[in-house]
């Protein structure tokens, strides 16, 4: 048996992060407290340049390449999600900064802590085999647990910390178990070797092949926050310092949806009929009783987070019609991106709303806002919108495309479904629009306009601009998703 | 000689102790922790019996990575629950309930 040598050059993107995340833990330590910003400038300078790493590679490579002794895989899916994740960090952490300063959160680490999360991202994206995945899904847990619990001085931070750690360890542990039974079976921890090996085994083994699935999809639901795991969200959501939820919401979702993609889709064609049955029930579950529990919210943070439950059960229609429609898995990619670019933008607001060391998450916290500072407002209405999925949004298009592959997947009392729990979670958006266009402010908030500092306040420009431009030009985002997820 | 599916019901049995642990305990964080190691420690269980009766070596570097991921884990776990006991006092499980609804 002879060594080969992997390809370095196909993962030049993590381990560029991994380089820069090293070092910039080295500087962070010699940096006099003033010259704090040098962390934070390094660590988005390394986001930009992974990001162009991703970039090149997306333009130059049209086979897949599968290198690393089979654990590592770089196709059209991975770099896309790859430049997804790298974008929706890369706002992340300029919305954190002004969040981390005002409430006291360790500043250096937070960035390092959340630059070794995004390698674990990038990692799950590129994962092709299930030791890859556990590993860089671990990544991803390990620093966003330390992430939640570092505002010290908080007692429900520390608290989300710990139930997010119980749960999330939980999870992991009911994936590996998964994973030992599959490998089992097949003798083979390779996406590629366990579907190729599925295609040749006998009917009981394959009835133990999904005994160890069903236990994987409940780590992977976990990950996505669907039900019937979704009891940590709104606890972690509501908890975690808001720079942290932002986090939490956007990008590891897209990383989770790639590898939903490789267990799912590449590594189980064999039992598709069992996994798209109970992904059925978990989606129309996760749609109704998100949307529903929602309604009865007064926090924001936890209203959004049982709209993202609500979210999660919306993209698994994707996973649903993706078997029996060409745009299934595309239209479930659209909509995971588009929903984390637009819970990004409204995590934001909230985090911009916040005062040192107190929060202003109650709905009653936006009332009027539109007197105190009519843009910021503006781009609520539209990110609130696009959740809703009003036209000319990009969550109109996000949604007409799943309801469109469904149809094509003749499943059209589950679009149906879909539509009617949408409408259902229409009422609670535009009830925070109502609240900050047509109420008065708080009596405390009377006269003193909410001023922003620039740099943020574009950033949340751009936020809400693309919700809307990607919903009047949308067709560029879809095909990339659909060259990338066929 | 001991059979595959005796390894594979001690893991099981193990899992759902640690599951069940999770679940039902509703007095200390650290049980919690334990239960945690408890159901890595099944998987590894059949990890290792599986490879070795498959005769293919991937369970057991599988089983290195758990190994070592699951120190890290409990690294961070505890690290968090001693900053809860500076707060509250107590690492009691019933004293985590200011966020619900």
């Amino acid at each position: 048996m002879s060594f080969i040598l992997p390809i370095f050059s196909a993962a030049m993107p993590e381990l560029f992060v991994l380089c820069m995340a090293s070092l910039i833990l080295l500087v962070d330590v010699f940096l006099p407290e003033r010259a704090r910003i040098i962390t934070y400038v390094l660590v988005q300078l390394t986001l930009i340049g992974s990001f162009l790493l991703s970039a090149a590679e997306y333009r130059d490579q049209v086979e897949p390449i599968i290198t690393f002794s089979g654990h590592y895989i770089l196709d059209k899916l991975a770099v896309l999600t790859k430049l997804f994740l790298l974008v929706a960090s890369f706002f992340a952490f300029i919305y954190a900064r002004h969040y981390t300063k005002e409430h006291h959160i360790a500043r250096g680490e937070y960035y390092i802590l959340g630059l070794f999360a995004v390698l674990g991202m990038q990692i799950m994206a590129s994962a092709y085999s299930f030791l890859t995945i556990y590993l860089g899904l671990e990544l991803v847990s390990l620093s966003l647990y330390a992430m939640v619990a570092l505002q010290k001085k908080s007692n429900v931070a520390t608290e989300a910390a710990m139930k997010y750690f119980i749960t999330g360890a939980l999870a992991s542990g009911f994936l590996l178990y998964g994973i030992s039974i599959v490998y089992g079976v097949t003798g083979k921890i390779s996406v590629a070797e366990a579907a190729g090996f599925l295609q040749t085994v006998s009917m009981s083994q394959q009835g133990i092949v999904l005994f160890g699935l069903i236990f994987m999809m409940a780590g992977l639901l976990f990950k996505l926050g669907a039900i019937p795991f979704h009891l940590w969200v709104p606890d972690v959501y509501d908890g975690a310092p808001t720079s942290v939820t932002l986090f939490i919401a956007s990008a590891p979702k897209i990383a989770a949806f790639a590898i939903a993609m490789r267990i799912l889709v590449e590594a189980m064609p064999g039992l598709v009929i069992p996994w798209t049955h109970i992904l059925t029930v978990c989606a129309v579950l996760s749609m109704f009783f998100g949307n529903v529990l929602a309604i009865a919210q007064t926090n924001i943070k936890r209203m959004l987070a049982y709209s993202s439950i609500a979210h999660m059960g919306y993209t698994l229609l994707g996973f649903i019609a993706g078997p029996h429609s060409q745009q299934g898995y595309s239209a479930g990619m659209f909509y995971i991106t588009t929903y984390v670019l637009v819970a990004a933008g409204a995590f934001a607001i909230i985090a911009l709303l916040s005062k040192p060391d107190a929060e202003f998450d109650h709905i009653d916290d936006l009332r009027g806002l539109n007197e105190r500072n009519p843009w910021l407002a503006f781009m609520m209405l539209l990110l609130m919108f696009s959740m809703a999925g009003v036209p000319p949004t990009v969550g109109f298009f996000a949604k007409l495309g799943l309801l469109e592959s469904l149809v094509e997947a003749h499943l059209v009392w589950l679009a149906a479904l879909a539509l009617l729990f949408a409408i259902v979670g229409a009422y609670y958006y535009l009830r925070v629009i109502m609240y900050m266009y047509f109420e008065e402010p708080k009596r405390a908030f009377v006269g003193t306009p909410l001023s922003i500092s620039p740099g943020v306040m574009a950033a949340i420009s751009v936020n809400g601009a693309a919700a809307l431009l990607l919903g009047l030009f949308p067709s560029a985002l879809i095909d990339m998703c659909r060259i990338s997820a066929s | 000689m001991v059979s595959l599916s005796q390894y594979l019901m001690f893991a099981a049995i193990l899992f759902g102790l640690g599951v069940a642990g999770i679940m039902i305990n509703r007095k200390n964080i650290i049980v919690l922790m334990m239960s945690i190691e408890l159901i890595l420690l099944a998987v590894n269980t059949n990890f290792v019996a599986f490879s070795h009766f498959l005769n293919n070596n991937t369970g057991q570097i599988f089983v290195f990575f758990i190994l070592t991921v699951a120190a890290a884990e409990a690294a961070i776990g505890l690290a968090i629950l001693v900053v809860i006991y500076r707060h509250k006092g107590t690492i009691d499980v019933e004293k985590l309930d200011l966020l619900k609804g």
